[in-house]
């Protein structure tokens, strides 16, 4: 109930984060125009983080294709909305064909060693860049694809960029939800068991594999759900930010976050989606300066942000 | 007939440089459990240590003599004492997630402290085209380029099949703790292998420069082709790693010609994911027991 009552409250204060409170006597201004749009990014980039923390965190797999699964739902919702398939339909197809490619990927990998997971999604992730690049005819290639409409809901429109971001407030809130559930559930628990000990976890007869696959799956699946919301995001889409580097700094974010945390993904989403705004000034030097700071990183506190923050508090009341 | 033969001797001398990168990544995994995801970049930059001493002025040979120890000293040693030590036994994550940093580190710095633009690298033989057969005509570069790799490949594996210290390193692969009890200074030996590891992507980076020239992005395509070869030759295997890396030079040759240029890259991607499917243990590989 405590949880319930927190996340509530969260929920509230993100929602009225970029209104502007000054009709209400407040002397809050709200966000403008762009402080949204990097509010609803982190929102979108949290999605997709989830969904990689599923993978590393709980299930104990590598995966270097986040950013080709969000690729691959935002073309198929820009694609589709030009054909005029409705935002949903298209949302919901993007979160199926993410899911069943991970299969497809998950299943031959998990049989094998432990890291082929990851050597298959590094070679997924430059063939899906290949295609995206290539295959100008459908997905304009390096031009990209320009003019993505934003979503209608019920008849309301949400070109606004405030809007849009209490749509994908709200979006981001159920699957937050979804997967705090699964991650609760006697389901969610196996993954736990598997984590500490995946032998004892064997031998209880939790199905390594099966889990472990359907962990994957979704995972993807978050990324690609993801990818739907991105594409109107940002409204254009070309091929650089579903490349091999974009998903090799959805593993590091994840890890900066807290892997295996319930918040570590948001935490790390902040980070990686705040931090090159705020070292604009260092331009090419942002990417070392981070890189050198997740090695440092992972030497003392392997645990992330969030793992740091529990330590200081722990530390703070004996 | 002809142009098959000279693409599969220009295959082999590409595969060679990938088999040297494929090996360094393989002996890696073997001793110290670390998969190495900045493997790539190992290959991209000793190239530039040796462009920077022959911007200071020292002689093309020397300057490669240079390249070979600055790699060995930093990617060998720094790497296996500031990198790795500190995470050995904090589980395979931390040094995954470090190893991808290593590698972002490696690349951007050479991006904004050298050049962001690519560095013509002189070869080791002059380019020019001798003919081996009739109507068959092949650079001298290309054979050169396959002798030089050949050597090392040759001289590696003389070295851990036929000295003391090159089997004591075999047996910290295959099994350090009873090796430890047999006497074997284990650590010393994953020292060796860090070290011989740099040297041998110092060898991949002088080799194929020439080839693909010097650029700070090279590391994501050579990375990924040394997974690819090391997979698909046998992760277990020195050997195998070597057929691995001959497979994929021939293979990315042949494509390069046959297929489209806009697709080469694929398809050493979908011979890895071809070998997952019908024979994970790859191909010169044993079977090993499923990691949990």
């Amino acid at each position: 109930m405590r949880t319930f009552l927190i996340a509530l409250a969260l929920l509230v204060v993100l929602a009225l984060v970029p209104a502007d409170l000054t009709g209400l006597g407040l002397p809050y201004p709200g966000l403008k125009r762009y402080g949204t749009y990097i509010l609803t990014l982190w929102l979108v980039t949290a999605i997709a983080a989830m969904g990689v923390n599923l993978i590393v965190g709980y299930a104990g797999q590598e995966t270097l294709a986040q950013a080709a699964f969000v690729g691959i739902g935002a073309y198929l919702t820009a694609i589709a909305g030009k054909h005029g398939v409705p935002f949903g339909i298209s949302f919901a197809a993007s979160g199926l064909l993410t899911f069943v490619i991970g299969i497809a990927l998950g299943f031959p990998a998990l049989r094998v060693q432990k890291h082929y997971l990851a050597f298959v999604t590094l070679a997924f992730s430059v063939l899906c860049w290949l295609v995206f690049r290539n295959e100008t005819a459908i997905t304009g290639g390096v031009m990209g694809l320009r003019d993505i409409e934003r979503p209608i809901l019920f008849g309301l429109k949400l070109r606004n960029a405030q809007t849009f971001y209490w749509f994908v407030l709200a979006i981001t809130a159920v699957m937050t939800f979804v997967l705090w559930w699964i991650v609760q559930s006697p389901w969610g628990r196996a993954f736990t068991a598997l984590r500490e000990n995946p032998l004892r976890a064997e031998s209880l007869g939790v199905d390594v594999r099966l889990y472990t696959l359907l962990a994957f799956a979704l995972g993807c699946a978050y990324g690609g759900m993801a990818g739907s919301l991105y594409a109107p995001l940002v409204e254009f889409i070309d091929p650089s930010p579903f490349a091999l580097g974009p998903s090799l700094l959805f593993m590091l974010m994840v890890v900066i976050g807290g892997s295996g945390t319930f918040a570590g993904p948001f935490v790390g989403a902040g980070v990686a989606v705040l931090l090159p705004e705020w070292l604009r000034a260092w331009e090419t030097w942002y990417l070392l300066i981070y890189a050198a700071l997740v090695m440092i990183m992972m030497a003392l506190f392997p645990g992330g942000i969030v793992g740091l923050a529990r330590v200081s508090v722990r530390k703070r009341q004996p | 007939m002809t142009d098959l033969l000279q693409l599969l001797i220009a295959g082999l001398a590409t595969g060679a440089i990938y088999a040297l990168a494929a090996i360094g990544f393989t002996l890696l995994w073997q001793t110290s459990q670390t998969i190495n995801f900045a493997q790539g970049e190992f290959v991209m930059v000793p190239a530039f240590f040796a462009l920077i001493a022959m911007k200071l002025g020292i002689p093309y040979v020397a300057a490669l003599v240079v390249a070979i120890l600055m790699s060995m000293l930093l990617l060998g040693a720094a790497f296996r004492y500031a990198v790795v030590g500190p995470l050995l036994n904090r589980g395979v994550l931390p040094l995954v997630i470090s190893t991808i940093a290593l590698g972002i580190i490696l690349k951007e710095s050479v991006k904004d402290i050298y050049s962001a633009e690519a560095q013509v690298f002189p070869t080791l033989l002059p380019d020019r085209n001798v003919t081996l057969l009739p109507g068959v005509t092949i650079s001298l570069a290309q054979i050169g380029v396959l002798v030089v790799a050949l050597i090392t490949i040759g001289g590696l594996q003389w070295f851990l099949a036929g000295t003391r210290t090159g089997r004591q390193m075999q047996a910290t692969a295959q099994n350090p703790t009873v090796a430890r009890i047999l006497g074997v200074p284990v650590e010393r030996m994953i020292l060796y292998t860090f070290l011989i590891n740099a040297g041998l992507a110092a060898m991949a980076s002088i080799l194929v420069s020439p080839i693909y020239l010097a650029k700070f992005s090279n590391g994501e395509t050579l990375g990924l082709i040394a997974f690819v070869a090391a997979i698909v030759g046998g992760f277990n295997q020195v050997r195998g790693a070597i057929a691995g890396g001959l497979l994929v030079g021939v293979l990315d040759n042949l494509a390069a010609a046959y297929v489209s240029t806009a697709y080469r890259q694929a398809i050493p991607l979908i011979l890895l994911v071809l070998v997952i499917l019908f024979r994970p243990q790859g191909l010169l590989g044993r079977k090993e027991e499923r990691a949990v």
